[in-house]
């Protein structure tokens, strides 16, 4: 559901050099005590962007954002909106507004005034208010929900009430903590088509934190992936997904085959890896910063390799083993192939057919091969 | 069988235990005959008599206003009280704030009376206020011990509040003082409300405390009533009882009620 690829420089003023980022995260460290729960993020987010920090529970992501929201002030670094440094800015003077995790919906307030409750600090006049406040429910389908109170709505209400409430404002830049958190899956898949629909037509730039990797893939225009405080990649997720840059973020998104190798050859064009745990080796068809003799790993997505009984041609990038397992997951089957060397190889291959009685089954031997431009060779 | 006989008598044990004084507390109110203890005959002459005592009423209606001056103040004071120690963690003697306002909690009335007597007679002499004892002084050592009962049960509400409701607003653009008038406060108000009205019966009650700190022309209303038993029971103290009996009855159901219809309505 990202944005359909448009002109580059239109839909991704990421990739020009001179776009003015809206969100500018500076060297922006925050201690607690001791610990580093950010340490030294540098960030831009442009405007109209979809940006996910995606990380596990711990990784800084919502310390980040709490940042930006101005409930925490950063130890060390700066953190620029639209330009203006928000440095000692408290939370009620920033144009941003935040959807909470909890929702943290007023619960002594109806929905309208859960919703009002912005715009009444604004000092906007009571026709104003009403008026604004219907267009809102009537943005997150909610006409006719004005009087309930929070108790009385379900838990996507809740969480389109929380979207209403934070929208109301107009804010430049929204907050997303975990959005899609408190629902079921069927509808989480529905709310994050609507969500991006809601992005899109409003034009705001959103800012949504997730440890759902497939939310984030499907959500973002680019994904920010955190670990341990620090951003361990930035990029389109197609990006993070076929090139990442570490071991980490190649096995922290979708699962990966990462093997170990020596470089044995270092060309312009090619290079050439020997893996004792794959039982052959690897030929990647483009030029890699590498040294020979150097140790690297290399990761190869599961969906990528191909099974054959018959051996392919050419001496690298092809490895024998035998079906130990197979997981039939409906659209797809996982096949788990076991090495000489004792490694297993995860394997997926589409069910193109209904039944497919000649289908490579289990205890076959077979070939295990991939295309030389298929896996991402990894120096850390 | 045997168990329904069991669970019987010991429901009409129990009420009767808890209900059998102050009914006959209410009976003896109507009694004609001057001994509290012999029954004579039907008569509200002891409400007349009553009515036409005004050292009994005074204490009553003073009893009434330390109650209420004693209760606000410290329910202000207690608030902010809990929200010191919910909302900031850390600050110089925090614990010794936690624990001062729950020592009164357990201290004994007769060592917080005469620690609160020492104070005031000390005050007095070194810096000439409180000039003497009276409401004033009553007041104060009521809001004292009052403050540790509200501080409890706001306490406790400050802290299953979710602090995200507070940045919410604060996110929404409301100032740190508006959060707390326009969230905080509403949604700890029934805390308040408990509070307020135990530190007001606390107050309404006390009898140890106050006579401590009393001055002339300052006896509460527990202070008149336990001077008149010493005398001998007088039935018009049945009758006071009565009244207040019935006020706190009225008042009771009426919260109970009006509990009943805000939950009928919720679940509607």
């Amino acid at each position: 559901m990202a944005k359909k690829p448009q002109i580059a420089a239109e839909t991704r003023p990421w990739r020009d050099p001179d776009a003015q980022p809206f969100v500018r995260i500076s060297g922006v460290t925050k201690k607690f005590g001791d610990i580093y729960a950010v340490d030294d993020v540098s960030l831009d987010i442009y405007k109209g962007e979809l940006f996910c920090l995606l990380g596990g529970s711990g990784s800084g992501k919502s310390t980040l954002l709490r940042m930006l929201a101005g409930f925490e002030e950063p130890t060390v670094g700066s953190i620029a909106i639209d330009g203006q440094d928000m440095a000692g800015v408290p939370p009620y003077r920033r144009p941003v507004n935040m959807m909470f995790q909890s929702y943290a919906l007023f619960p002594h307030m109806s929905v309208a005034q859960n919703v009002a409750y912005g715009l009444k600090r604004d000092g906007l006049d009571r026709t104003a208010i009403t008026e604004r406040v219907d267009e809102l429910l009537s943005l997150v389908r909610l006409e006719g929900y004005g009087k309930r109170r929070p108790d009385q709505l379900s838990g996507g209400q809740r969480q389109r009430v929380a979207l209403a409430r934070s929208l109301a404002r107009r804010p430049k830049l929204l907050l997303l903590d975990e959005p899609l958190g408190a629902l079921d899956k069927k509808l989480r898949e529905q709310t994050q088509f609507e969500l991006v629909k809601i992005q899109e037509t409003l034009g705001v730039t959103f800012i949504v934190v997730t440890h759902d990797q497939e939310e984030a893939m499907s959500l973002a225009t680019r994904i920010g992936v955190m670990n341990e405080g620090r951003i361990a990649m930035i990029g389109e997720p197609q990006d993070i997904y076929e090139f990442p840059n570490s071991r980490f973020v190649a096995g922290f998104i979708g699962s990966v085959n990462l093997v170990e190798g020596v470089v044995t050859e270092d060309e312009d064009d090619h290079v050439r890896i020997r893996s004792a745990e794959l039982g052959c080796d690897i030929y990647v068809s483009h030029g890699v910063d590498c040294a020979p003799e150097q140790i690297l790993w290399w990761a190869i997505r599961p969906e990528k390799i191909t099974l054959t009984r018959e051996p392919p041609e050419g001496d690298a990038n092809v490895t024998k083993g035998t079906v130990e397992d197979i997981a039939y997951l409906g659209d797809m089957s996982v096949y788990r192939v076991l090495l000489e060397s004792g490694k297993r190889l995860t394997v997926t291959r589409p069910n193109l057919h209904r039944s497919d009685p000649d289908g490579i089954t289990w205890d076959e031997q077979v070939y295990a091969s991939w295309g030389g431009f298929s896996g991402s060779v990894l120096t850390s | 069988m045997r168990r329904n006989w069991l669970i019987l008598s010991l429901t009409v044990f129990g009420f009767a235990f808890l209900y059998g004084p102050i009914l006959s507390l209410i009976i003896f109110s109507f009694n004609d005959n001057r001994l509290v203890t012999v029954w004579s005959g039907f008569s509200t002459r002891w409400y007349a008599e009553l009515f036409a005592d005004t050292q009994i009423l005074d204490a009553a209606w003073l009893s009434f206003w330390i109650a209420v001056a004693s209760a606000s103040i410290a329910l202000v004071l207690g608030t902010l009280c809990s929200v010191a120690l919910v909302r900031f963690r850390r600050f110089r003697g925090r614990t010794a704030l936690a624990g001062m306002a729950s020592a009164p909690l357990v201290m004994p009335d007769v060592i917080t009376g005469l620690s609160l007597l020492l104070l005031f007679v000390s005050m007095e002499s070194l810096i000439g206020w409180p000039a003497g004892r009276g409401v004033g002084t009553i007041i104060i050592a009521h809001t004292t011990f009052c403050i540790a009962y509200i501080t409890v049960v706001v306490r406790s509400r400050l802290s299953d509040l979710d602090l995200s409701l507070e940045e919410a607003a604060m996110d929404l653009g409301a100032t740190p003082v508006r959060v707390f008038f326009d969230i905080t406060l509403p949604i700890i108000s029934p805390a308040l409300v408990s509070g307020w009205l135990l530190a007001f019966t606390l107050s309404l009650d006390d009898l140890v405390i106050a006579s401590f700190v009393s001055g002339p022309g300052s006896s509460t209303l527990p202070m008149v009533i336990y001077s008149k038993i010493r005398l001998g029971v007088s039935p018009d103290v049945n009758a006071l009882a009565t009244i207040i009996i019935a006020i706190v009855t009225v008042g009771v159901l009426a919260a109970t009620l009006l509990q009943m219809r805000r939950s009928a309505r919720k679940s509607s």
